[in-house]
């Protein structure tokens, strides 16, 4: 007799779809990064994403498991964009691999694979490159970056001598620093209006890249791949300390727009913190998780000593999910308070 | 009329699939070459068998006995020759076999002598009683009794009679048939639950993919003078889940803790009330219900089928495709495939779907859980199908019910949208069978418990008893004795100016006995208390270790000739000899 349990009938989803949704959504993101940073970053996703499928083969082949079924999965292409996207986009071919190799053997694989990892694989590996080589990891393209995309691949690839004038500090490293060695005498709106590493309202370039991710987030929200809940907490986390801070030292501290189009906030709040394995579950958990990560991101990135401070706060929220979930168990149908 | 409709969260949108079988009136099936009668068809204890082989029975002839209260009867389909009353495999994912009537129709179709009644005349139990020896049970699919459900609570007022015509599933469409067609008796079925219970308000709640049977209900209200609402209710599976339709039309939920009674509801389907209506006003118990023929077929129709029916031969009038493989019995979402084609038709049929692997595409591999809370969102009971699984598999089944396992009504809708395909059902099913299971073990554990710490209870008293009575015994034949001797003495005293210190010597002597005894017998509650309490390690010795025992037993006696036990006095030894 056939086995075939029901529901004989089952809604056309799968992983490799949800993932590639999630792809799909970067692009606006990607396509902003490579036409106003560098089209260097397209070198660095393919680099990241060959090394990810790589490592996944690998360690599926080690595991005995059907390598197939999971290389198609998808999740290890999204791991790889992520480390692609939060890593300069001139850093050595190298140390994206490291990352990536990293994120999917150590921070994926040894805690079981797809579905068990309790940190975001890709904000692990910008952990451990951040603290393993600090000054490579924070050199981020220059403004007006004039080399071309063959330079550009030539210095990924270790071709061309890496040019300090290629790079220097993200905008947001460089608004703390100025503000530190200014010491109370440098005002924020002066530096923001006589810096060319600074745009309209954020990083030059950089916010509209943040406006990609928030377009593609927007997307991923109405395709209901992502629930509204973690992404709103984020954002509003971020802009209430923010904007409670510039109200009440505008020369101090740059403005919410500032922060939220900075940086891996947008990326942050739309694609790491919400990725569902190592994140809360309940819809109360994940406005804490999400609310937690956007705060722990300010407070980083503006009183501690990292240029961003996103991975970190997520996998700080990482680590408290499981509580956080366990103590925020919707009522059930049928027990709620009707109080 | 303009009602407030409340909505269950979560729920699915599976295609819906019921366009194909409403094109044709409802059929009556032919006679079938033999009627395999299950004589447990609704929940409760299992109808006795009230025919045998080679017994000719007539159209509703009683065949089944109703066993206790929460049980109905079965009857005969269609008059004939009782075959068999044997094993047959059930309707049922498990494959098991129960006891079958088997009936060879002999082609009159011959009613028995009905008995068409107004049961404005009888009394309330007695409409449950009928209803009960009818065979009157619930046609949605879970086959509860209906008379079991037609007493009020006595403490809490009946606010709402809920009708559920809403037929979620896809595919299905006999309710809605029924309705369109046989509109009439059906709300005349509900007058009949109305005046027994005395509801505030009747709601009858239809999916508003439906406006014909909706049009149809609202007309035979409206030309039979009731006063029913008749709602629509969005399309949303599983809007026909009974506590899902209570929660839509009312507002209220009811939890897997407890009834909807407590809560003031009450709900029928809509068959239900056709077929209590028919038991009542004519005299027709349940011999038939109408079958949905559906899916890999060329002529998906609805059919009026006798119970009984082997399934393959009922699905041919709707002609199957040559790449059948399979028939499911229910709908896509909840329903089973049947372990053969020779499976009869039960009261729980509502649909049968032709099985082929291009309507229904075998399911892709299992993928890990990736917790992206998809189960969570569709769930209808609001419960957290990933954690469930997770403890499930690990099988933690202390926590699957931390995570109120037992509310998961099994609807399907958590599997429909993984997108990691986890049966998460079969899960589910999994820890609560486990549970059960458990659970039933536990009871016996305790069972034999109780029954082993009885047994020695009663053990040890016997042998108070025991000792008290022959200590009695002991101290009444020392009296006895005594007094014997005091006689004698007297005699003697008669004859020989007898010694005084004979006579009052006895009764001490009596006395002194009934003591020895008492003390005795106390000493032999003790050692067996003793010996209950402490470990037997010489229980269950083979003949050669007694024998090696007595031996040295022996030897032992024989080596201390004055063991303390000696000094013991006459009443002993009748004990020791037990």
């Amino acid at each position: 007799m056939m086995f075939a349990p029901a529901p004989f009938l089952l809604k056309d989803v799968s992983v490799n779809q949800v993932m590639t949704q999630v792809c799909l959504a970067l692009i606006p993101g990607i396509a902003a990064y490579a036409w106003l940073v560098g089209p260097a970053i397209l070198a660095q996703l393919v680099i990241a994403s060959l090394a990810a499928l790589l490592a996944e083969a690998l360690m599926l082949r080690i595991q005995g498991k059907p390598q197939a079924m999971f290389l198609a999965d998808g999740s290890a292409i999204v791991t790889a964009w992520l480390i692609a996207l939060t890593f300069p986009p001139l850093a050595p071919w190298w140390l994206v691999v490291t990352g990536t190799f990293f994120a999917i053997v150590v921070a994926k694989h040894l805690y079981g694979g797809l579905g068990q990892n309790p940190f975001n694989p890709a904000m692990i590996a910008f952990a451990v490159c951040i603290v393993a080589f600090p000054a490579l990891m924070s050199q981020w393209p220059g403004i007006g970056l004039q080399a071309g995309l063959i330079e550009q691949i030539n210095v990924i690839l270790g071709f061309a001598p890496r040019l300090d004038a290629l790079s220097g500090a993200t905008p947001l490293d460089a608004l703390k620093t100025a503000l530190k060695l200014g010491e109370g005498q440098v005002d924020v709106a002066h530096l923001l209006a006589n810096q060319d590493i600074f745009g309209t309202f954020a990083g030059r370039g950089w916010e509209w890249v943040a406006a990609g991710y928030l377009l593609g987030g927007l997307w991923l929200w109405q395709r209901k791949i992502i629930s509204w809940h973690v992404p709103l907490a984020f954002i509003g986390a971020l802009t209430l300390i923010s904007g409670g801070l510039w109200l009440y030292q505008p020369t101090q501290f740059a403005s919410p727009l500032f922060h939220l189009f900075s940086g891996g906030a947008m990326l942050g709040a739309f694609f790491i913190a919400t990725d569902p394995v190592s994140g809360c579950t309940t819809p109360r958990g994940k406005l804490i998780f999400g609310a937690g990560a956007g705060l722990l991101a300010y407070i980083i990135r503006v009183f501690g000593g990292y240029p961003d401070g996103v991975a970190f706060a997520i996998l700080l929220m990482n680590l408290c999910a499981p509580v956080i979930d366990l103590l925020t168990q919707p009522p059930i149908f049928g027990m709620k308070d009707k109080a | 009329m303009l009602m407030n409709l409340f909505k269950f969260k979560g729920g699915v949108k599976p295609p819906t699939n019921k366009t194909q079988s409403v094109g044709l009136p409802i059929a009556q099936a032919p006679l079938p070459s033999r009627l395999i009668v299950p004589l447990h068809q609704s929940i409760g204890g299992t109808p006795r068998p009230v025919v045998q082989a080679g017994d000719t029975v007539l159209k509703g002839q009683l065949i089944g006995e109703a066993d206790g209260w929460i049980s109905a009867a079965v009857h005969a389909p269609t008059s004939g020759t009782v075959v068999a009353v044997a094993m047959h495999v059930q309707p049922h994912p498990s494959g098991l076999d129960a006891l079958c009537v088997v009936i060879e129709p002999d082609g009159k179709d011959q009613w028995i002598a009905r008995e068409p009644l107004d049961y404005k005349t009888l009394k309330p139990e007695e409409v449950r009683e009928r209803l009960q020896q009818a065979g009157v049970v619930g046609l949605g699919g879970a086959v509860f009794p209906t008379h079991g459900k037609l007493t009020p609570a006595k403490t809490v007022p009946m606010d709402e009679l809920v009708i559920n015509g809403a037929e979620c599933e896809p595919f299905i469409t006999c309710d809605d048939l029924l309705m369109r067609e046989r509109a009439e008796e059906v709300v005349r079925g509900i007058g009949i639950f109305r005046d027994l219970l005395q509801p505030k308000k009747v709601l009858i709640g239809i999916e508003d993919n439906k406006p014909e049977a909706a049009a149809a209900m609202r007309a035979a209200i409206a030309a039979l003078n009731e006063s029913f609402l008749v709602i629509q209710v969005p399309t949303l599976y599983p809007a026909g889940g009974a506590k899902q339709l209570i929660r839509v039309l009312t507002g209220k939920e009811v939890p897997a803790s407890k009834r909807s009674t407590d809560l003031g509801v009450q709900c029928f389907n809509v068959a239900t009330a056709y077929t209590a209506w028919r038991a009542i006003a004519h005299g027709e118990p349940v011999v038939s219900r109408i079958v949905t023929l559906s899916g890999n077929v060329d002529q998906p129709r609805n059919y009026e089928v006798l119970i009984g029916t082997p399934m393959g031969e009922l699905l041919k009038l709707a002609q199957p495709h040559p790449d059948t493989d399979g028939i499911v019995m229910g709908g896509p979402m909840m329903g089973f495939l049947v372990p053969n084609a020779e499976v009869p038709v039960v009261k729980a049929t509502n649909c049968l779907i032709a099985h082929c692997d291009r309507l229904f595409p075998p399911k892709a591999p299992e993928m890990p859980c990736i917790r992206c809370g998809s189960c969570a969102t569709v769930c209808p009971h609001e419960l957290q199908p990933f954690e469930m699984y997770w403890f499930s598999r690990a099988k933690n089944f202390g926590k699957t019910q931390e995570y109120h396992i037992f509310d998961c009504i099994e609807c399907g809708c958590c599997s429909f949208v993984c997108p990691s395909r986890i049966p998460l059902v079969q899960y589910f099913r999994f820890a609560k069978s486990e549970i059960w299971a458990r659970e039933r073990e536990k009871n016996a554990a305790d069972g034999a418990k109780a029954r082993f710490e009885f047994k020695q209870l009663r053990d040890e008293r016997e042998k108070a008893e025991k000792a008290e009575k022959l200590a009695k015994a002991a101290a009444a034949q020392a009296a006895k004795k005594a007094a014997e001797a005091a006689a004698a003495a007297a005699a003697d005293a008669d004859e020989a100016a007898a010694p005084a210190d004979v006579a009052p010597s006895a009764p001490v002597d009596a006395e002194k006995a009934a003591k020895m005894a008492t003390i005795q017998a106390a000493i032999e509650r003790a050692k067996a208390q003793r010996e209950a309490a402490q470990p037997k390690n010489t229980e269950a010795l083979s003949a050669q270790q007694q024998r090696d025992i007595a031996e040295i037993e022996a030897r032992r006696t024989v080596l201390e000739p004055t063991t303390p036990e000696v000094v013991v006095p006459a009443g002993d030894n009748s004990q020791k000899t037990e």
